[in-house]
């Protein structure tokens, strides 16, 4: 069973297709606390959609039930028109979900180069005892990936720290090399759990940046949870709300600014 | 050059060598400690264990003969054929790997998540189990490796060497055995490192090492991995079981040879494969020199018996990281 949706154009010209992932009344649990009660939403392919939503809301919970970090104990999640079997968290990934955490997870023991690379471990087929050996495909299949890798820290213009171990770098630039390593696994869906969190407003403007171009160049549909408004506004083509758990509103960046339920959340109305 | 400074050198290489199957062992306990945060108390089980497993199957020995024989009342001892040294080494391989996979699917899989304290339990039960798992499939007689490895002295370095000091100065003499086993680890620690940096299950097991959950996130899979480094743990075991036991016997004492690697890891730090083989050599050459200057004239002897766990007792106290391991902080 899968709902159709027909595909439009955005104003600048993007193409919005079909329905990538759906989520169907899912209902998340930490023993006798319901961190989600009974969300849907979609995700459609090609569109930049964000999550947002007071603290505790329940965001990240949303984004790791996607990446398959938790497991909901009730609803549905459908990918690609199929309904998806829990699946363990690498399992996703290898699906061409990728993600990024909201308090940066990276190999800090390793270089910037290596830990793009790390994304690209899905795209290397050969085999332990081939790889062990360095013989036939592996050394071909380096080649390319260390390419696809470059590409990558171009476009996100960290050339000149390739070479730096992570632990070193500021916090501004984990974030971005953290952003390199998800999109050089070339995913279909990107996860962006609060990419802009504790950056200035120079580093907020690169980040959008980024974020826009990886969308339009690379065709890659994004889910982001942030705070700043202004920032989610601009980017964003449809923005989800949630508060305490439920969803309160969705729809376009405009709607959702005049949704009453959405700005009695923002500013504190008294729940009945 | 005078023969006590001659004599010091053929102490240190002594020292280098023993230092070298000290890091061997030591690696083992890296390679899971950085993977896992397991600290892996059965290394020295596996080690005897991979040696047993050898032997038995060179000799042709039928795996858990007197268990069959007490069960069926059966004479069985051997199948009567003996199984060529590089196919039983590829064998015992087999088996480690396989015991790799049962020790994660059976025991820390479930524990994922839990204290290091539990671990570790976990990892002592696991020893005492292996240890009679080994006893009932091979026997517990001391075996003999017929590995064909020299034994003896080097006579050719000795006769090289001896014309280098005056009357009192007799060549070097090095164990052939010691010779070969360095070589041996040189040439397993390089291939470890260079599997380590250049191949994906390499980058895969340092990612891990790493960040459990960026790792997860890039696709990898925490058990592959897991699997991964317990057999190489079991392969680093097989290659220290050999050479100890090319030298003492095939017997229970050979499982002791992991408390030797617990002040290389003091000294190396648990989480670095430079750290464990320099702490290894450090320890070699430290105690044999210790011996050598201090320990046989003035305190009667047999130093090396305590002088590692000495030293790292000093390195605890001024330097709890170890060498190279990574630093301690606690940001508040």
């Amino acid at each position: 069973m899968k709902d159709t949706v027909e595909p439009y154009v955005t104003d600048d010209g993007r193409t919005i297709g079909d329905v990538m992932l759906d989520l169907r009344n899912i209902t998340l649990r930490f023993g006798g606390v319901e961190a989600i009660k009974d969300i849907s939403f979609d995700i459609r392919e090609g569109e930049i959609r964000a999550i947002i939503g007071p603290n505790g809301a329940g965001k990240s919970s949303m984004l790791n039930i996607i990446s398959g970090f938790y497991k909901p104990q009730e609803g549905e999640v459908w990918f690609d028109g199929a309904i998806r079997p829990p699946l363990r968290p690498y399992q996703v990934a290898q699906q061409g979900i990728a993600r990024t955490f909201q308090n940066i997870a990276l190999f800090e023991g390793m270089s910037v180069l290596d830990n793009v690379m790390t994304g690209r471990l899905n795209h290397m087929k050969a085999g332990l005892f081939r790889q062990a050996l360095w013989y036939g495909r592996a050394e071909q299949e380096e080649v390319e990936n260390r390419e696809a890798v470059e590409k990558i820290i171009d476009f996100l213009e960290i050339q000149k720290i390739r070479k730096t171990p992570v632990s070193r770098l500021p916090y501004g630039l984990k974030k971005r090399v953290e952003l390199a390593r998800a999109l050089a696994a070339q995913p279909r869906l990107l996860l962006l759990d609060e990419p802009m969190a504790g950056m200035n407003v120079e580093e907020k403007e690169d980040m959008s940046r980024f974020i826009l171009d990886a969308n339009d160049e690379f065709g890659t549909t994004i889910a982001l949870i942030e705070h700043d408004m202004g920032v989610v506004m601009d980017l964003s083509d449809r923005v989800v709300v949630m508060d305490y758990g439920r969803k309160i509103g969705d729809g376009t960046p405009d709607e959702v600014r005049g949704n009453q339920d959405v700005i009695d959340a923002y500013l504190g109305v008294s729940h009945d | 050059m005078s023969a006590d400074f001659l004599y010091g050198i053929e102490v240190i290489i002594n020292g280098l060598m023993a230092g070298v199957l000290y890091a061997l062992v030591a690696l083992g306990f890296v390679l899971i400690y950085k993977a896992s945060g397991i600290f892996n108390y059965a290394q020295g089980v596996m080690a005897l264990f991979a040696a047993l497993t050898l032997v038995g199957i060179m000799e042709g020995q039928v795996p858990f003969a007197h268990l069959i024989n007490a069960v069926f009342g059966t004479e069985i001892h051997h199948f009567g054929w003996e199984v060529p040294a590089l196919l039983a080494i590829g064998l015992t391989v087999v088996v480690m790997v396989i015991f790799a996979w049962l020790v994660q699917r059976f025991v820390f899989r479930h524990l994922v998540g839990q204290e290091p304290i539990i671990l570790f339990m976990a990892t002592i039960g696991l020893a005492y189990f292996l240890e009679g798992v080994g006893d009932l499939m091979w026997g517990s007689e001391i075996k003999t490796i017929a590995l064909g490895l020299p034994q003896g002295n080097a006579r050719w370095l000795e006769d090289v060497t001896a014309t280098w000091g005056g009357d009192d100065f007799y060549g070097f003499f090095v164990r052939q055995l010691d010779v070969v086993a360095a070589i041996v680890a040189i040439l397993l620690v390089t291939a470890l490192i260079i599997f380590a940096q250049y191949t994906k299950q390499g980058r895969a097991m340092r990612a891990v090492a790493d960040d459990h959950q960026a790792a997860l996130s890039v696709g990898i899979s925490l058990n592959f991995i897991w699997v991964l480094v317990w057999s190489l743990a079991g392969v680093v075991a097989l290659v220290a079981g050999v050479m100890w036991g090319a030298k003492s016997g095939v017997q229970f004492s050979l499982s002791l040879i992991a408390l030797k690697a617990l002040p290389v890891l003091m000294l190396g730090g648990f989480t670095s494969i430079p750290g464990a083989i320099v702490g290894g050599l450090i320890i070699g050459v430290g105690e044999q020199l210790f011996e050598y200057t201090i320990g046989g004239p003035y305190l009667g002897g047999a130093t090396e018996n305590w002088f590692a766990y000495m030293l790292a007792l000093l390195f605890l106290v001024f330097r709890p990281q170890g060498l190279f391991g990574e630093k301690i902080i606690e940001r508040v």
